[in-house]
């Protein structure tokens, strides 16, 4: 009994790791969805530039892992925007079909600058010593890089859910996302909130990127083998839903690893039935709009 | 005599918004019933409901005495109910002449055959040409709709609502966006139409709503507000602070 | 109206319009083209006809999501599903039942996928949008996780070598440079191509593009959009499957990769390039994909990758509607220029 009890602790503790990476890297996602009806699907790209400028801070630079985190995020950031400006912009009212092509595009385009500059095997980061090993929480000791994701992942989503639930600024993004003419009419500045939106959905995007290293490895075709994967969170959650795209993170991350760990020739299998199974039942996702 | 169309207690709620409020509504054969009422009445929602575009709440809507509340909007068309849009539903990227087939070859069933060309159903181009005829369009047949000014668009979406064969015909607003001077065209064509079909009209206009209707409804917000022919609803008082408010709200 | 109000001008239009109709699915001759090239290539490359059957797989691959695509609006991401599951149905009861007739195979591969793809299709096609895609992204990638749940089945992603196929019409052998094949796979493609040529031009296929065109209308006039969305879907799964039977076939290998969604992203590629809903947007795009990468990612699958990307974004940005499409705005200009 003790050591079923051990068995699902330890599902449980990985797949919430597992599922706050999901959340961090496919919330921005869904919000851009949501908001402006984009399908882009090169964020994965922004996750994997994230990851390798992580890379580069930490083995070329030196930087501590934890800071260039945070500085990766913030040039992703940065740099996401006039890709929105100058690029994305033009094609709002462009069909999905053009959308999803010029995206996929930007994404090979990516992944061969990056495999030209990384090359194609998976990179390492070194983690401060804090970082590596166990903690210890009392009952149990568990490995100290997925609690401090799942810590950072706690932080971000209340961060988050107070911003979108108290603040000015989240009202408008709701209000833009449940309907954007009415929101414009009212006299919000809706292209603002997008660009705002997008940088910081890449930003946190960047964020998970550079989690992604450890906890999977990186390699340029990171871009669009979790692309997949961030498609299927937003689809399963709900476009433009902080709360669906973090219940989706849950179900996906903690099922696929359960049903890895006790059918590990299964793969991915889970998470794909799970995917069909909600979205007969549920088109729009758990908390999206029909 | 069963209505043509006849629609009963029909309720819709969007959460807790009701757009529709208990509407009774009955157009007999060859009816001409116009339905009025200020922006955000749910004019245009209570034509979704009686097309199936949106499900009710509660009610029902019956097609000569056949309950169609529960039917597709494919299945409703089928049985001889036809509507326009409020704004252009047309097919641009396609010719006025394959608009106009596109309708007579689904109505005819013909659209589920795959082997012969769509051109040799010859009776099917006759009858489209026939149409574009009677509403003076047949130099337009070969040109793309979007290439079409909006009026002549919108006589295009009139002959495909009656390229169906239609029984009971809704129109929303079919002289909305056309330029004053393209009017005419639309009206004459509202005025010739086959006396046995029931035509529901939606129309903002009221000089054409007292040119057209014989019976008039009155909707606000959801409900049925007042039922009348035209004399009972021009000389009546509370119609007029509805619209009056209206006005000043315009200016 | 009295008939005698008909202006001569009125009839001449009305003549007009009717000959359009009438002849529109006449065979135009620049329609041979595509046909004579493909023969052409047996003589000129006659060492390279390996990679010639391939590429005509690709163009019955191509094709048949244009139907989908390009004909009926519907973007899916699976199709590969469809593609594996006749590679895999040919494959298995060459393995399992030592059925190795090569025509018959191709068939039942066709039927098969056909079958699946009106159950699939008959679930999916109720959605649109992103849970349309993703529903097809995710039935893809089902399926090939399942294939490598029985691996001891499937062979994994090892696969299943060493295939054999009995002489095509119990008279041509395989030889080593795919001469059979070649012809094999063209006769195949034209026969497909007869029946996807008929159903274009059909008034099936007229409902199709106004489904694409305006859904909504299609509703209201009375048609029954979903079941046609299935057929369509059907049909395009079954030829799907009759090319992943051939792939198998001329390969006499198959992977659990035919699956990849890869592979799902590089047909849709091939088919945009070309040109959708103008049927041999697909030959032009998947000859001139296949060509290119042939050439250009043995000397960097890189610059490959980068140079696919960079094309879509133009193609997006400058050319929506493919080559044919930037053939046709060519085509038309020089008429300009030539008329007085």
């Amino acid at each position: 009994m003790p050591h079923l009890l051990t068995i699902a602790v330890s599902i449980l503790f990985d797949g919430l790791a597992y599922a706050m990476f999901l959340f961090i890297t496919s919330v921005g996602l869904s919000v851009t969805m949501g908001l402006m009806g984009f399908v882009n699907l090169a964020h994965g790209a922004f996750a994997m530039a994230g990851g390798y400028i992580v890379v580069s801070l930490t083995r070329s630079l030196g930087i501590d892992f934890v800071p260039s985190l945070l500085i990766a995020s913030v040039l992703i950031a940065l740099i996401s925007v006039p890709f929105e400006r100058g690029l994305y912009r033009r094609l709002y009212k462009s069909t999905d079909l053009e959308q999803v092509l010029l995206t996929i595009g930007l994404a090979f385009m990516a992944i061969a600058t990056f495999t030209y500059f990384y090359g194609p095997i998976p990179k390492s980061v070194p983690l401060p010593h804090w970082l590596e090993g166990d903690v210890n929480l009392g009952f149990r000791s568990f490995p100290s890089y997925r609690a401090f994701l799942i810590l950072i992942g706690a932080i971000l989503i209340t961060i988050l859910w107070y911003a979108f639930e108290r603040t000015n600024i989240g009202a408008k993004i709701r209000a833009a996302v449940d309907n954007r003419r009415m929101a414009e009419s009212v006299g919000i500045n809706v292209d603002r909130l997008f660009t705002l939106t997008f940088a910081l959905g890449s930003g946190l995007a960047a964020l998970g990127g550079g989690f992604a290293i450890q906890l999977f490895g990186l390699t340029p075709y990171f871009a669009v083998l979790y692309l997949v994967l961030f498609l299927i969170v937003v689809a399963v959650g709900g476009l433009g839903s902080l709360k669906g795209t973090l219940l989706a993170a849950l179900v996906i991350g903690i099922i696929d690893t359960g049903g890895k760990y006790m059918f590990p020739q299964a793969g991915n299998f889970f998470i794909y039935a799970i995917t069909v199974i909600v979205l007969l039942i549920k088109p729009a996702g758990f908390y999206g709009r029909e | 005599m069963t209505a043509a169309l006849a629609i009963n207690g029909l309720n819709r709620s969007f959460g807790a918004l009701r757009v529709t409020r208990d509407v009774d509504l009955a157009l007999e054969k060859g009816a001409r019933h116009a339905l009025i009422g200020p922006n955000g009445a749910g004019k245009t929602t209570l034509v979704n409901l009686i097309t199936g575009v949106l499900k009710p709440s509660s009610g029902t809507v019956a097609l000569e005495g056949a309950d169609i509340t529960a039917w597709s909007q494919a299945e409703r068309a089928r049985r001889g109910l036809a509507r326009t849009f409020q704004i252009n539903q047309l097919f641009r990227g396609l010719t006025v002449l394959e608009n106009l087939c596109m309708t007579i070859g689904e109505r005819d069933g013909n659209c589920n055959n795959m082997w012969r060309s769509a051109g040799a159903k010859r009776a099917v181009i006759d009858e489209a040409l026939d149409r574009l005829e009677a509403l003076r369009l047949v130099d337009d047949a070969l040109k793309l709709v979007r290439e079409l000014p909006y009026g002549r668009q919108r006589l295009v979406e009139i002959a495909m609502a009656l390229a169906q064969k239609p029984r009971v015909l809704l129109l929303d607003e079919p002289a909305a966006g056309v330029p004053s001077s393209e009017t005419h065209l639309i009206l004459d064509v509202v005025a010739s139409l086959d006396p046995d079909i029931a035509v529901l009209i939606i129309e903002h206009d009221m000089d054409v709503v007292f040119r057209f209707a014989r019976e008039i409804t009155v909707l606000v917000a959801g409900a049925v507000f007042i039922k009348g022919t035209p004399e009972e609803i021009r000389s009546n008082e509370k119609v007029r602070e509805v619209y009056l408010g209206e006005a000043h709200h315009h200016g | 109206m009295a008939a005698s109000e008909t202006t001569t001008a009125g009839e001449a239009a009305r003549a007009r319009a009717a000959e359009y109709l009438l002849r529109r699915h006449y065979v135009r001759w620049p329609e041979a083209l595509p046909w004579l090239i493909a023969v052409a290539c047996f003589f000129v490359f006659p060492d390279r006809m390996t990679f010639g059957s391939q590429v005509l797989i690709m163009v019955m691959f191509a094709l048949s999501l244009d139907l989908i695509l390009g004909y009926a609006g519907i973007i899916a991401l699976g199709h590969a599903a469809f593609f594996g599951l006749g590679a895999y149905t040919v494959a298995l009861a060459s393995l399992k039942l030592g059925w190795s007739e090569p025509v018959s195979g191709v068939i039942a591969a066709g039927i098969v996928a056909g079958v699946v793809g009106i159950v699939a299709g008959w679930f999916i096609l109720r959605y649109r949008g992103l849970t349309l895609l993703m529903l097809t992204i995710a039935f893809g990638a089902m399926l090939q996780e399942a294939g490598n749940i029985r691996s001891d089945f499937t062979g994994g992603y090892d696969g299943l070598p060493g295939l054999t196929f009995d002489p095509l019409l119990g008279h041509f052998q395989y030889d080593l440079y795919g001469h059979t094949a070649y012809w094999y796979a063209l006769g195949v493609l034209a026969v497909v191509f007869f029946f996807v040529r008929r159903i274009v031009y059909s008034p099936f296929g007229q409902a199709l593009t106004g489904i694409r065109e305006n859904v909504r209308r299609m509703h209201s006039i009375g048609s029954p959009v979903h079941r046609r969305l299935v057929t369509v879907y059907a049909i395009s799964a079954g030829i799907a499957g009759m090319a992943g039977a051939l792939f198998t076939q001329t390969n006499a290998y198959v992977t659990l990769t035919v699956f990849d969604f890869d592979a799902s992203a590089k047909v849709m590629v091939m088919l945009i390039l070309g040109g959708t809903g103008r049927l041999y947007g697909a030959f032009v795009g998947a000859a001139v994909y296949m060509v290119f990468e042939d050439k250009l990612s043995k000397m960097s699958p890189t610059f490959w990758q980068f140079g696919i990307g960079l094309m879509l974004v133009l193609a997006v940005m400058f050319a929506s509607r493919g080559l044919l499409g930037l053939a046709e705005t060519a085509w038309r200009r020089i008429a300009k220029r030539s008329a007085p």
